[in-house]
């Protein structure tokens, strides 16, 4: 058989290459470096990653090389390259959240995550960029400069998540972590022609994940198939000491889940209110395509309402930054960070120098953000801002509650619309808030969702995505409904979505 | 100022007290750091007391467990479901910029103790008892005082952050009147008495592991409308307590009769000087933006849980005391000066060790007091166990040592050369009372001693002791001077 080329590699899914690494077809040293030809031929163009770091991830690359050729047990993704979001803590790798108050911190601890995936031999890529803080839809608030989709380099990738999304979607990496605070990994997904899955709340550890909204926050797989994400779902989910909120029960059974790739008498609810009015022509039909599909593979489609979802947008611009105002305090140039010297002070109490630092590292969206939280949670608003939002949160879980009484799954398109252009959104908050209206309803009520590509809009050729949402801690649905779908979309298209996109060579990159 | 009596003609104290406690836990609040007081600076922390970006708390249980113990001891209701919420400040000491803290779900609540003070007993009730953590400790450099006004920098010290403690905040005290300086301290006191018989806490106030807030208001004679209240700080002492609540009740009257207006505040408690002044102005306007903790669970103790441990409390220390004062036969003074002292645990132990309840309570209160004081420990602090001066009062007993060896075997375990028995050994100490030597001795004072031993013949018996010391001397101190005694006698009689 002909040796596999660095593009073989790199095109490959995440389990093709672990079943290559186990036969021997390639080393893990081999795959490592053909990603990081990759990230240096194309990353000047679409800009996924903000630190590379490949001496270590060759280094691990070789010990994995190593330790199999001398018999070892291996994690079945040992050997497999993958890039981490910024905002998750790796000890010895810079971190900065996308931010300029973190530039060159490096942290002394490893994420629970990360370190299970050291433990399982999966040499880190490097840290990709986002939102600052994870704050936005757009990877256009990075304090780094923004993220370029490789659909269109011209457009955005999605956010928070933009650059895990758009360095699986560039073939830049296999695999990917991303965090889903209201959608910063499910849209992006949508966004680039990707996967990605928020897990059930508690089902992957948050220890070492740079807090945005502590009640919201929840890793995830960012992958190009429905198996690679219950793959890297599997390794990187299940119970943490370190994190309090995390559920004490095994992860659900995701890798079987993809396999199984079944939907025969699943009961699929499509939610009223996602969809319709402010949803692009294109995705509309790519949703309503994907649900012609699952009915034919034996599902029944219902309708189900969740009357209180119209509120929940408003509800989690109350709940996020009040809980990101308290978080984010921590960044006061005491200990640790950027530490900015008020002009004109040489005698500068702690207080001018948290202030002249704060003002100076924190980007609008993410001052925009501490403000509003500020003000949510201050006394004589409380109850009127931050309690109010609190009881939409518990109506949207009953909404939930009633909903998947009548459907297994629940779905909708993942966003309403494909990758608008670079800067168009920039100075309109709300417009870029409305991103994520279908996505932010399964972080308030702590539901696992998942994002996979439906197809490509007729009037922009931009892929699309569809959304599933499971019950907590039956995120095996998605995967079961994810596969089926991907699998009959495949068939249909012949051949994965990513097949379609622009090879960014030559003039491309030019 | 006006005096005491002045300032009390007119108006009528109400205080309150808020005593902070750092638990006795192993390891701290949220994480594993280890709390032991005194290690160098910024060597007990981890990321998640340092409130490292993407740390996250885990609530310490032997924290909870002791919290609600202090709860059921100041019969408090526990409570079923509580959590914690983010109080939320900038101080450099502070690693989060938000203290983890219970705000308006307590741990514990409404609780009340009987407070014994000279006059009777007054009933102070408890508002609430809640868990939190402590911040780390601020080291202001360059400036003359140690406070930050005037200091070139400062130093932070993150050991403390993250340590356990409780907030026990008392209702205000309306009934103490004239009394209410004695009923802080008293207050205070007792409470310190308490959590040492939990085992929670080592309660020393010096080191910071106690740390008491006093509120003190005035209102007008028969007025039922409180005050405007200061809240001192930085009292570290039961003396001082009741030394800063009388003078800021001195202070608030003369304010108050000149026409003005108590401004709510806090202030800051002067040992040295006596005096209070004004710290930062407190206003009710301060926003905390109290939020609940989304990063902890709530805590729910099963009843089962609080059962237990109502079930296994130790014995309230007022009764316990009293039930020990009459089984020691103590008179009200001795007790008051052994529990004054806090030596009640270690007579105690010497006691159930074998020793006479007075020899115990001396030991404890004269030589080994002086020494504490002369070492600026604690007595509990000193090297001597309750079992060692069991037995060296036994040596006394026994005759084995007088008065004067047993002092000095003291000294040889203090030292720490042993137990007592390894002392006497050691050091040749025991008397001697084998009547072969002293005889011997006896003879040759006799012989060098004829006037002395002529003037006892002739039934001068009082003039044995100056043969006893010559023979006391010639054995350096170590003959058993009874016997000495017998033997003059014997030969002279």
């Amino acid at each position: 058989m002909t040796p596999l080329s660095p593009a073989d590699v790199t095109t490959m899914s995440a389990s093709a290459l672990a079943d290559a690494l186990v036969a021997g077809d390639v080393s893990s040293a081999e795959a490592t470096g053909a990603y990081l030809d990759r990230i240096a031929a194309v990353d000047g163009a679409v800009h996924a990653f903000l630190h590379v770091d490949a001496d270590g991830a060759l280094a691990t690359a070789a010990e994995v090389d190593r330790r199999r050729a001398a018999g070892a047990d291996l994690h079945p993704l040992a050997g497999v390259p993958l890039a981490v979001k910024d905002v998750v803590a790796t000890q010895g790798l810079p971190t900065t959240a996308g931010s300029r108050l973190l530039q060159g911190w490096v942290p002394p601890y490893d994420a629970t995550i990360v370190a299970r995936i050291r433990a399982a031999g999966l040499p880190v890529l490097g840290k990709t960029n986002m939102d600052e803080f994870a704050m936005g839809s757009s990877t256009e608030h990075s304090a780094y400069g923004p993220t370029h989709n490789p659909w269109d380099l011209d457009r955005i990738p999605g956010g928070s998540g933009g650059g895990s999304a758009a360095a699986v979607a560039a073939f830049e990496a296999p695999l990917a972590i991303g965090t889903d605070t209201g959608g910063s990994i499910r849209q992006p997904a949508a966004i680039t022609g990707t996967v990605g899955v928020k897990p059930t709340y508690g089902g992957v550890s948050r220890y070492g994940l740079i807090a945005l909204a502590s009640s919201l926050d929840q890793a995830g797989p960012v992958t190009r198939t429905v198996l690679d994400a219950a793959l890297l779902h599997e390794l990187i989910g299940g119970h943490d000491r370190l994190d309090s909120t995390s559920i004490n029960a095994p992860t659900p059974a995701v890798v079987a889940a993809a396999h199984r790739a079944d939907v025969a008498g699943m009961r699929i609810g499509v939610v009223r209110e996602l969809g319709g009015e402010g949803y692009q022509p294109g995705v509309r039909a790519r949703f309503d395509e994907a649900l012609a599909l699952l009915t034919g593979a034996g599902a029944e489609v219902v309708e189900v309402s969740c009357p209180h979802f119209e509120y929940a947008l408003a509800a989690y611009y109350l709940i996020l930054p009040s809980e990101a105002s308290s978080n984010l305090a921590r960044f006061d140039a005491m200990r640790y960070g950027l530490r900015v010297w008020p002009e004109g002070k040489p005698e500068a109490s702690a207080e001018d120098v948290m202030l002249a630092t704060r003002a100076a590292g924190f980007g609008d969206e993410a001052k925009r953000r501490i403000i509003l939280g500020t003000y949510a949670l201050s006394s004589g608003y409380y109850d009127a801002y931050y309690g109010s939002a609190q009881k939409v949160r518990t109506l949207i879980a009953r909404d939930f509650e009633q909903a998947f009484t009548h459907a297994d799954v629940l779905v909708s398109p993942t966003a309403p619309t494909t990758a608008f252009r670079l800067g168009e959104k920039l100075d309109d908050p709300l417009a870029m808030y409305l991103n994520d209206i279908a996505t932010i309803p399964a972080n308030l009520a702590g539901v696992p969702g998942i994002s996979l590509p439906s197809g490509l809009a007729d009037e922009d050729g931009l892929p699309a995505g569809f959304q599933a949402l499971a019950p907590a801690t039956h995120d095996d649905r998605l995967y079961r409904v994810g596969a089926t779908l991907e699998a009959l979309l495949a068939d249909r298209w012949g051949g994965p979505l990513l097949d379609r996109a622009p090879v960014l060579t030559g003039e491309v990159l030019a | 100022m006006i005096s005491y009596e002045e300032a009390l003609q007119t108006f009528e104290p109400v205080i309150g007290l808020e005593v902070h406690v750092e638990l006795g836990t192993v390891s701290k609040m949220f994480c594993g750091c280890a709390t032991e007081f005194g290690a160098e600076p910024n060597s007990q922390v981890c990321p998640t007391c340092l409130g490292l970006p993407g740390s996250l708390p885990v609530l310490n249980g032997a924290a909870v467990e002791s919290a609600m113990r202090i709860g059921l001891a100041l019969g408090c209701s526990i409570a079923e479901w509580c959590r914690f919420a983010r109080k939320n400040y900038f101080y450099p000491d502070m690693p989060k910029n938000f203290q983890t803290s219970q705000y308006d779900e307590p741990i514990a609540y409404e609780g009340a103790v009987d407070v014994e003070v000279d006059a009777g007993t007054v009933t102070v009730g408890i508002e609430r008892a809640h868990m939190e953590e402590d911040t780390g400790k601020s080291l202001h450099v360059g400036g003359a005082t140690g406070r930050i006004h005037g200091a070139s920098h400062s130093l932070v010290d993150y050991n403390r952050a993250g340590i356990p403690l409780i907030e026990i905040v008392t209702k205000p005290v309306t009934g103490a009147d004239a009394r209410a300086p004695e009923v802080a301290r008293a207050y205070v006191g007792q409470l310190r008495e308490l959590l040492l018989a939990l085992g929670v806490s080592d309660v020393r106030m010096e080191q910071g592991s106690l740390r008491c807030d006093a509120n003190v208001s005035l209102r007008p004679r028969g007025s039922d409308v409180l005050g405007t209240r200061t809240e001192t700080k930085n009292v570290n002492s039961l003396r001082s307590i009741e030394r800063a609540v009388r003078h800021e009740i001195c202070r608030q009257a003369e304010v108050l009769l000149a026409g003005e207006r108590v401004v709510q505040e806090t202030r800051h408690w002067h040992e040295d000087t006596g005096v209070t002044t004004s710290g930062r102005e407190k206003s009710d306007a301060e926003d905390y933006r109290y939020f609940p903790e989304p990063d902890l669970v709530p805590v729910a103790p099963s009843r089962e849980w609080v059962d237990r441990l109502r079930a296994t409390l130790p014995e309230p220390p007022h009764a316990r005391r009293a039930r020990l004062q009459q089984a020691w036969e103590f008179s009200d003074l001795e007790m008051r000066d052994v529990v004054g002292a806090g030596a009640l645990e270690l007579v105690d132990k010497t006691i159930e060790a074998g020793a006479a309840p007075q020899a115990a309570r001396k030991w404890w209160l004269t030589e080994l007091a002086r020494r504490a004081r002369a070492d600026g420990v604690e007595l509990v602090e000193l090297p001597i166990t309750p079992g060692q001066v069991a037995e060296l009062q036994a040596l006394v007993d026994a005759g084995r040592v007088n008065d004067k060896l047993a002092r000095q075997v003291l000294e040889g375990v203090l030292a720490g050369e042993g137990s007592p028995e390894q002392v006497v050994a050691a050091r040749g100490l025991e008397v001697v009372s084998d009547d072969g030597a002293l005889g011997a001795a006896v003879d040759r004072a006799i012989a060098s001693n004829p006037d002395v031993a002529a003037k006892i013949r002739d039934g001068k018996v009082a003039a044995a002791g100056a043969l006893i010391g010559a023979v006391m001397k010639e054995l350096r101190g170590q003959a058993d001077a009874g016997r000495v005694r017998e033997l003059v006698l014997q030969r002279l009689g």
